[in-house]
């Protein structure tokens, strides 16, 4: 079996990183697994974690009354889920459900936070690699607000 | 051979010739395909990407993309948004509707022979794009891996869903479906179309790229496409405009210097990308 500091070197997210700064990250990883239906967080718990996957889809959900649990959006193996262990104040703003059997590289955020304070080098790198991911799911969402289908004509 | 209007100098390209509805089914809750032969005359044989100008007598006429194996009956998938196009899906079989065409250029399938192909298409977009799917899979072998990546708003609108999932089933085809939003109970993947472009498996550098759906999802696609690495001269994309006459002479469709019922509705990226970027147009 790969140990996590050679699973991250096929990771998108941790690209460009040194040996070293994988070599850290590392440290703070652990390799878990979700059954289908199971949650890997939920809305408002304190966020002091964020999962690579590596296998399986995991959907973000939240509550709508009178609807119940609607899906934000899904994720499948080889991204990233969650970023809120990275910014005050800490805490998770949807669910994260396992839609199938999950495994996933679990990464203790607050070590990590406590590594990145030492290290700001790798803060940045990883506040940036972070923020790539937040831009791409915002462009994403802008298109998805855009209700493209909702009156089209195309026949 | 296709027919093009041309062909037919009895009645002349303006006319639309009489073709009977044989089978009616109901796609999603405002979307109908139908199927028409024609009345006495001459089967029409399309291109894969060209549309027709379809006629409820009385009513109107819309152009409409051939959805179907264009080897086959005349399919057309029709999305119920106007009078006359709320006219020809509740033709019922046995109806008449006029059909003038085929028209306009057709997605390259056969310049792509040797190529991987990925087709990209969002909510009705699928229906043009079918028959070059068809055409692809007709003569698998000729082409590298081939991806079909569909998007549409809900599950519930997902268009040729028993299809989608009897394609999803072959080992030589890589089918990946997303919908924009959903209720929890949902086993699929919720997203936007392009970014199932990050997942699917083609070497970019010899893939082409078919895209159709509404305009802004095929730009963001395209966007995806370039930033996979495919050269903007190897992305088609469907163009959509106000086509009336089919044959370039109302200027109605007119696209800066092109019109796309003449000169499209398929075009390269290459050649399109500067004209979707003028609001004007």
């Amino acid at each position: 079996m790969d140990t996590i500091e050679a699973v991250l070197r096929d990771v998108p997210l941790f690209e460009g990183l040194t040996p070293a700064q994988l070599e850290v990250i590392a440290g703070c990883g652990s390799n878990v697994q979700f059954r289908e239906g199971e949650l890997l967080f939920k809305d408002r718990d304190p966020a002091e974690s964020f999962y690579v996957l590596r296998h399986g889809s995991v959907a973000l959900e939240t509550f709508v009354p009178t609807r119940g649990s609607v899906v934000i959006e899904t994720l499948e193996a080889g991204e990233v889920v969650g970023w809120s262990w990275l910014f005050p104040p800490y805490q998770w703003h949807f669910d994260a459900r396992a839609v199938s059997l999950v495994r996933a590289t679990s990464f203790d955020g607050v070590c990590l936070r406590g590594k990145c304070d030492t290290d700001p080098k790798l803060g940045y790198d990883l506040v940036s690699r972070f923020a790539q991911v937040m831009i791409r799911r915002l462009q994403w969402t802008r298109l998805r607000l855009l209700d493209v289908y909702g009156d089209g004509h195309r026949s | 051979m296709a027919i093009a209007a041309e062909a037919r100098p009895a009645v002349g390209p303006m006319v639309p010739l009489p073709f009977r509805v044989t089978k009616r089914r109901r796609e999603l809750a405002d979307t109908w395909t139908l199927e028409l032969e024609p009345v006495g005359g001459e089967r029409v044989l399309p291109a894969p990407g060209q549309f027709t100008m379809l006629y409820a007598f009385g009513i109107g006429e819309v152009p409409i993309s051939v959805s179907g194996d264009v080897s086959g009956p005349l399919v057309h998938t029709v999305r119920a948004v106007g009078a006359v196009s709320r006219a020809i899906c509740a033709a019922e079989p046995g109806a008449v509707l006029g059909v003038r065409g085929p028209f306009g250029n057709a997605w390259p399938v056969e310049e792509a022979v040797g190529s991987d192909v990925v087709v990209v298409a969002g909510g009705i977009g699928l229906a043009p794009l079918r028959p070059a799917v068809y055409a692809v899979l007709g003569r698998r072998a000729e082409y590298g891996d081939v991806a079909l990546l569909y998007g549409s708003r809900t599950p519930t609108d997902l268009l040729y869903g028993t299809e989608l999932g009897r394609l999803r089933g072959r080992f030589d085809l890589h089918v990946d479906v997303t919908v924009d939003a959903a209720e929890s109970g949902w086993h699929g993947k919720v997203g936007v179309v392009p970014k199932l472009i990050d997942g699917a498996h083609f070497d970019p550098g010899s893939a082409v790229a078919f895209v159709c759906g509404p305009e802004i999802m095929m730009h963001f696609a395209a966007r995806a496409l370039l930033e996979r690495g495919v050269p903007s001269e190897r992305i088609y994309v469907s163009m959509e405009r106000n086509m009336q006459c089919g044959l370039g002479h109302c200027g109605h469709c007119q696209l800066g210097p092109t019109l796309i019922c003449r000169d499209g509705p398929v075009y390269r990226y290459d050649e399109l990308e500067r004209l979707m970027a003028v609001h004007e147009l």
